[in-house]
């Protein structure tokens, strides 16, 4: 039972990155209509921005918690001032392809300076350590990352669906030219969108830095998995993709303890299964 | 052909004349040229519309009355001459930055927000000025809208929709309002209603440059009257010119 209880928390773990990752993905779609394959890089440079705050400045992990999503973010509104913005209107292909290349070339120069290899990055001193829960000991930091992602995703949701900056965000994803005709500076809402988009990948980073090691390519193998989690959820929800998230890594957690030979596949069946019944998505408004 | 800008130019004086408030010109309108990609859809129009006027423009599908307020609200590509809104030229000028100066568009096809409620597409255009609708104002206007605050934009019955296009752009404190039109597709005892909001709206103050098919309900509101053919004003007239000009118009409009 112990192993089932562990292979749970992995689950909800990986299922926290998933619902950040997929969560601005979904964000970014809506508003530049572009699938960001970028993603990953970016993840990865927000655990590697972490590691530099802490080796050269000295600032401890909850600096790099604000100030790695935020460098990012500032990073991935520069992608969208100077590249980005020129493909509106364009055919989804074109910004596919530049994320893509962006991707290569941001892993290719960490690969170049930093090697392939993790480099270690400590749990902060006041989540070290666990509790003994009787059926499972938890490890205090991993208990933190499901919970502040989780609060993360859920103050996003609110800020999305619950307030007037989300409905003129909503209102722009349907029509930007009238929501611009009524005195909104749309391009300006946009670039934001993807600065937030991209911080939310920064941050999962900061969070995943302590469990996974710092590595360039730690954005490569997860984002594959996050672009099969965005399928099944569907674009068009932003609850859709925060619930999504969580149950695949719950499933794949589970599938870890019941068929193991199974786990690293689970969710491309699932994707598979699901774009046979319901090609846009679980909770996809339909194309 | 006379020149039909300085036809109007004419009438405008003449029209004005009637309440006795002094009037100035709210929009100028010369030589503009509009693109829709690689066509050409404006080839040169030329109107005004007066502070407390309704105006339409009148014109078969196609002759270019959409995208005449298109061109005026800036969300038309590639376009050029002149559009003076209060005394600015506009033509170069963004679209959000034009409906901060106080112009507001309700489009023809009302562009209800799916994703957004009732109230979310009531309350979504900023406020660009004081002096727009209270809230309460709103409801006794449109009393429908308020019980259905909280439903979804789009399960409103197409009249329903098109109050709530009107309504949304009546609290941001614009004056001048373009409406592009508001009666398509609605039952008369809607088209009726209509028809007094915006005699309410004229009483108050508020110009209004509107875009009408339906001819008869246009001439129950409109102080002025311009029809477009082919990308061009041919034709101005008073709503008092309206019997003398109604051969004409017979045939522009086909109707």
């Amino acid at each position: 039972m112990q192993a089932l209880y562990a292979q749970l928390l992995v689950g909800l773990i990986n299922g926290s990155f998933y619902a950040l990752l997929s969560l601005g993905l979904a964000v970014i779609f809506g508003m530049l209509n572009i699938i960001n394959f970028a993603h990953g890089a970016l993840y990865m440079m927000g655990a590697f921005v972490a590691y530099f705050l802490l080796q050269y400045s000295g600032l401890n992990y909850w600096w790099a918690l604000i100030l790695a999503p935020a460098i990012v973010g500032l990073f991935g509104i520069l992608l969208e001032r100077t590249m980005l913005q020129w493909l509106t209107g364009l055919d989804h292909l074109y910004g596919l392809l530049l994320t893509f290349g962006i991707a290569l070339i941001v892993q290719g120069l960490f690969q170049n300076y930093f090697g392939s290899s993790g480099l270690p990055y400590a749990i902060p001193d006041l989540l070290k350590g666990g509790v003994n829960l009787g059926f499972m000991y938890l490890p205090i930091y991993r208990a933190w990352v499901v919970v502040f992602s989780l609060v993360v995703c859920l103050a996003t949701w609110y800020l999305i669906e619950k307030t007037q900056l989300g409905a003129y965000l909503r209102a722009a994803t349907e029509n930007p030219t009238l929501v611009r005709a009524f005195g909104i500076n749309v391009p300006l809402m946009i670039t934001l969108t993807y600065g937030l988009g991209v911080g939310l990948a920064a941050l999962a980073g900061v969070l995943s830095a302590p469990i996974n090691q710092v590595r360039p390519l730690m954005g490569a193998d997860l984002i594959i998995v996050v672009f099969a989690v965005v399928v099944i959820g569907g674009m068009g929800s932003i609850m859709g993709s925060i619930i999504t998230g969580f149950a695949l890594g719950v499933i794949e957690g589970l599938t870890k303890y019941f068929y193991p030979e199974a786990s690293n596949t689970v969710v491309f069946v699932l994707m598979v299964l699901v774009l046979l019944v319901k090609p846009q998505g679980l909770t996809g408004r339909a194309a | 052909m006379s020149n039909p800008a300085n036809n109007a130019a004419a009438m405008t004086r003449s029209a004005s004349s009637a309440p006795a408030v002094s009037r100035k010109t709210v929009l100028t309108v010369e030589n503009l040229e509009a693109w829709y990609g690689e066509s050409h859809i404006l080839h040169g129009v030329n109107f005004n519309v007066t502070e407390g006027e309704v105006v339409t423009l009148l014109g078969r599908n196609g002759a270019g009355k959409t995208t005449t307020l298109k061109s005026v609200m800036g969300i038309i590509g590639k376009r050029t001459g002149s559009v003076e809104f209060e005394g600015q030229n506009i033509i170069r000028t963004a679209s959000d930055k034009i409906a901060r100066l106080g112009v507001a568009f309700c489009p023809e096809e009302r562009g209800i927000f799916a994703s957004l409620d009732v109230r979310e597409n009531l309350m979504l255009p900023p406020q660009v000025r004081e002096g727009g609708l209270t809230l309460d104002q709103i409801f006794e206007l449109f009393p429908n809208l308020k019980e259905r605050l909280n439903s979804q934009g789009t399960k409103l019955s197409g009249g329903e929709q098109q109050m709530l296009a009107i309504a949304r752009i009546l609290r941001t404190g614009a004056r001048f309002l373009m409406l592009d039109e508001p009666t398509e597709g609605l039952a008369p005892v809607i088209i009726q209603q209509i028809g007094q909001m915006i005699a309410r709206l004229k009483q108050q103050g508020f110009t209004i440059l509107l875009v009408e098919q339906n001819f008869r309900f246009a001439s129950t509101v409109a102080d002025r009257f311009y029809v477009m053919e082919h990308g061009r004003i041919v034709e101005g007239f008073a709503n008092s010119e309206l019997e003398a000009n109604m051969d004409k118009l017979h045939t522009y409009l086909g109707v």
